[in-house]
């Protein structure tokens, strides 16, 4: 759905959904997940309803994605670090460990 | 201006639209009377629960009313689905209250061993079971290593407050009831013919008057020479984000609703009509309800909500008629989740007929003078 | 538990104004901000930005780069600053909870100041919940943040002045913007006349818009005013937008819709800590009643930035030092004589950049179309996905307001309590009920105001 403006230089190494993908230095998590897919970024925990980030500044929580085992994490206000694992939450969160 | 029933119900909560719900179903013409969207409204707070276990310490005819409401309970949500189209998420198949270490097991085993004295030859469905029994009727979550137990009573059970609440309403209305918004009632009379009740916006003339406002209830009955003490008490709620359904039973104080998130509770402080929340109470919820269920610690908490009790001297209801009135009635308790079943049935029977329950005359707030004189 | 004389929350320009002018002042001041850099929403990631200068600093212009020069000032002045720091309670005591790096902190300060700015209004059209349906500023911030651009068709649609700013700065990045859909209605170019001659003060902004639209034209972009009934459409992700201008019907086949109806100052702060609001007509928004240097009806709060009211970066920079200037007086290191001398000039700034906010505010007003869904189906709290018709229903239930509605219909009870739906559910009920805005109330905020986890809170007793 997005994509960068020029090549970059600096990228980090994470994994979203299990696949592994190069992500530019500098991102928040909902910017590479936009970037990279899959689609549809998530899916609510009332209806099921498929969703992407619609504000980006940590407003509208649509954003929300598990990162290294936690969910509901506000993509668009983490930044993407080496070796994250990202992984899309469709529906309710499960309980944690 | 002047309007006419042939019934008013002041109070449009948990109690009040029970009771309209139950006179219009039973025929009669009704006006509910309900205050602004920014009143105090108990009604906005409540956990949920269908919860006989505890209650009635003091009078034992209030713990065998709670359990009878449980009963009717079993009809009720199912009148409510088919009347309104609205499922209020009943739920039976008893109900938990987790104790967290030994001093808090002790005490629970006192009370048990008091309320069984108390009963006498009644009954009091009450146990304690052990952490590993718990365990096993909470297979999908894990029970933290400080509790020591749990309280058991098949009898209790579960819904969802705020879908209960807009089914009576929808209930009361479909069938013909007059829900005027927006009009607190500032005075009670009786001027030979009817009731009247004077608000802002103009007088409400009836044949019957049931006082069912909660917090209103000090000031208003008393006009029409009905007492009904109470006093406000403020809990606490905590709500979390949605979670996969992981608590099976209906449990206190933490307890998973239907929508998936978890309900934590139990406060209970004197603070007067303050609603408020506080970083204190939150913060002691959020670490006792870690403590019970330590896969809670990364859970989200979304929203925190208080509410103030309508709370009487002991705690159980209070349902009277005026002696000088005949006609004028209050109905009030705390519970009135649990006691909507039978509010819906019972106490709209007996303001319609006059008909009671055996034992119904305890609940007249005449038991404290007793007291007092005792 | 650690003190201060000031708390700022919020980095942006006023947060970083309000922070350097009381530190220069003599005051211990400690700033939170949620970010990870300076900057807020306007000046996001200019660091970086800067540093890195190519494209992005070229696009993003002047007004973009004059970000820089307050970031460095403000990290210059030496002034304790907590990144990634997420604000949840403000006490009307002076206490203020945040989290951190996963760990819940408590701290106390005899004046805090909240500069948390505003936020995008929502325009809840039928579709609007789709994947790829964005606000612009969503869509600038991703430039400002990252660098990176919507793929695939795009169009814009709303009014204000962020519409046509962005659909340049995405067209000049390279981006397909196939078109720019207003929804102003040509009734408000005779509302706004009247205050034109006060706008005057700020010409040079008036011409850019202008030329903004030529650059847009010359870019083969389509603009289309008037227009209403807006609709997204798609399985799964949004395909179509479909609108109506002079009685006609048009669908454009597209990949991103980007849609904007101004800001609204964002109230969770205010609200939360119970300060009194007023309803400001010609934005339709809520904004805490503040005397002139900004303190709010709760004695140790003051408002400074777009979250008093929208006026702009240059406007929010300067209320900036107003209210750490008055804080300083306040708490007794500057004379009330010396407030005022430093203040003039912020006075003037102020001024200045507010002239051209009258005419603004009338000329983009919102739509009633926009600010009441028509469509049933609509959905209005996102986080509870509840439609339109289920609050109109409710209001016939006796659902009378916001704080009743949320019982009823559970709106504003999802994560982002209230945030993006309050608005829009107290206009859908206003509608119902035929009653103003203003009259219906808004919904009780309740900390905390950002979600914190139930073993951060737990940990707190330790």
């Amino acid at each position: 759905m997005f994509r960068r403006l020029h090549k970059s230089e600096n990228t980090v190494s994470v994994s979203i959904d299990g696949k592994p993908v190069s992500v530019p230095v500098g991102l928040s998590v909902a910017a590479a997940v936009l970037m990279e897919g899959p689609e549809p970024y998530r899916k609510t925990a009332v209806k099921e309803t498929a969703r992407a980030p619609y504000c980006m500044m940590g407003i509208c929580f649509d954003c929300l994605i598990e990162i290294d085992g936690e969910p509901n994490q506000q993509g668009c206000m983490i930044t993407v670090s080496d070796g994250m694992d990202i992984r899309r939450g469709l529906g309710k969160r499960r309980i944690g460990d | 201006m002047t309007e006419t029933a042939e019934i008013v119900v002041v109070g449009g909560g948990m109690f009040g639209a029970a009771v309209a719900y139950g006179l219009v179903c039973l025929g009669h013409d009704v006006i509910m009377l309900d205050e602004g969207d920014q009143s105090l409204r108990t009604a906005r707070a409540n956990f949920g629960l269908v919860w006989t276990q505890a209650k009635g310490k003091g009078l034992h005819r209030y713990h065998d009313w709670s359990v009878e409401s449980g009963v009717l309970w079993r009809d009720f949500a199912p009148q409510l689905l088919e009347d309104t189209g609205i499922d209020v998420k009943h739920r039976t198949g008893g109900g938990l209250d987790i104790l967290i270490g030994d001093e808090e097991r002790a005490k629970k085993q006192q009370y048990i061993d008091e309320m069984k004295a108390q009963a006498g030859d009644g009954t009091f469905d009450v146990e304690i079971l052990d952490p590993q029994q718990v365990q096993d009727m909470l297979p999908n979550i894990r029970l933290g290593q400080e509790v020591s137990g749990a309280s058991y009573s098949p009898h209790d059970g579960d819904c969802n407050p705020l879908r209960l609440l807009r089914a009576m309403h929808t209930g009361f209305q479909h069938r013909g009831g007059r829900y005027i918004i927006e009009t607190r009632a500032d005075r009670l009379s009786h001027d030979s013919q009817s009731f009247v009740t004077e608000t802002a916006r103009g007088n409400f003339r009836s044949k019957k008057i049931v006082i069912a406002c909660g917090h209103g209830i000090n000031e208003l009955a008393p006009m029409l020479d009905i007492s009904a003490p109470n006093r406000p008490q403020r809990g606490q709620v905590l709500i979390t984000e949605r979670v996969e359904a992981s608590l099976d039973m209906c449990v206190t104080p933490f307890r998973q609703t239907n929508e998936g998130g978890y309900q934590l509770g139990n406060s209970e402080e004197e603070v007067g009509f303050d609603d408020w929340t506080t970083l204190e109470i939150t913060q002691q919820i959020a670490s006792r309800a870690v403590k019970a269920f330590p896969q809670l610690a990364g859970v989200r908490l979304v929203r925190t909500w208080a509410g103030t009790r309508v709370l009487t001297p002991d705690k159980c209801a209070i349902y009277d008629e005026s002696k000088t009135y005949p006609g004028a009635y209050v109905a009030t308790s705390h519970s009135g989740v649990t006691l909507a079943a039978i509010n819906a049935k019972h106490i709209a029977k007996w303001i319609s007929t006059g008909e009671t329950e055996p034992g119904f005359e305890q609940f007249s707030a005449s038991r404290f003078d007793v007291s007092k004189a005792a | 538990m650690p003190s201060f004389d000031l708390l700022v929350i919020g980095a942006g320009p006023a947060g970083m104004a309000a922070a350097t002018e009381a530190a220069t002042a003599g005051l211990e001041v400690l700033v939170l901000d949620e970010n990870a850099a300076p900057g807020g929403q306007i000046y996001r990631n200019v660091e970086a930005v800067a540093s890195d200068g190519g494209a992005v600093w070229d696009l993003l212009g002047d007004s973009y780069k004059h970000g820089m020069g307050l970031a460095a000032s403000f990290r210059d002045s030496g002034i304790d600053y907590r990144t990634d720091a997420m604000v949840w309670q403000v006490d009307a005591s002076g206490t203020v909870a945040f989290t951190a790096n996963g760990v819940v902190e408590t701290v106390t300060a005899k004046r805090i100041i909240a500069a948390t700015g505003a936020m995008e209004r929502a325009v809840p059209i039928p579709g609007w919940t789709l994947p790829g349906v964005m606000g612009a500023g969503a869509a600038q911030t991703l430039l400002k943040s990252a660098a990176i651009l919507p793929e695939g068709r795009i169009v814009l649609a709303g009014s204000g002045p962020l519409l046509l700013l962005v659909a340049h700065q995405l067209a000049e990045a390279g981006a397909n913007v196939a078109a720019v859909l207003e929804t102003t209605a040509t009734s408000n170019y005779f509302a706004a006349a009247p205050y034109l001659p006060r706008a005057i003060k700020s010409l040079s902004e008036l011409r850019r818009g202008l030329e903004m639209r030529r650059a847009l034209r010359r870019h083969g972009i389509k603009i289309v005013s008037g227009i209403e009934g807006l609709k997204a459409e798609g399985d799964q992700k949004v395909s179509t937008v479909t609108y109506e201008v002079g009685g006609q019907c048009e669908t454009l086949e597209i990949d991103i819709l980007l849609l904007h109806e101004g800001v609204v100052p964002n109230v969770q702060i205010t609200r939360h800590i119970r300060c009194d609001h007023e309803w400001y007509e010609p934005q339709r928004y809520w904004r805490p009643v503040l005397d002139a240097w900004g303190a709010t009806s709760v004695d140790c709060l003051a408002v400074a930035g777009d979250g008093a009211g929208i006026y702009g970066a240059k406007s929010a920079e300067a209320a900036g030092h107003l209210t750490g200037l008055d804080c300083a007086f306040r708490l007794g290191v500057l004379s009330e004589n010396e407030r005022n001398a430093k203040a003039k000039k912020w006075r003037i700034e102020k001024r200045k950049s507010d002239s051209l906010r009258p005419m603004l505010d009338r000329l983009f007003s919102p739509p009633g179309w926009v600010l009441v869904p028509a469509d049933d189906e609509t959905v209005v709290c996102r986080c509870e996905e509840v439609t339109a018709g289920e609050i109109r229903q409710c209001v016939t239930l006796g659902a009378m307001g916001p704080n009743q509605m949320k019982a009823f219909a559970r709106c504003g009870m999802g994560p982002c309590q209230g945030r993006i739906c309050g608005l829009s559910v107290v206009e859908t009920i206003a509608a119902a009920r035929g009653q103003s805005p203003e009259e219906t109330g808004y919904y009780r905020i309740r900390p905390p105001i950002k979600p914190v986890t139930l073993g951060e809170l737990a940990a707190l007793e330790n």
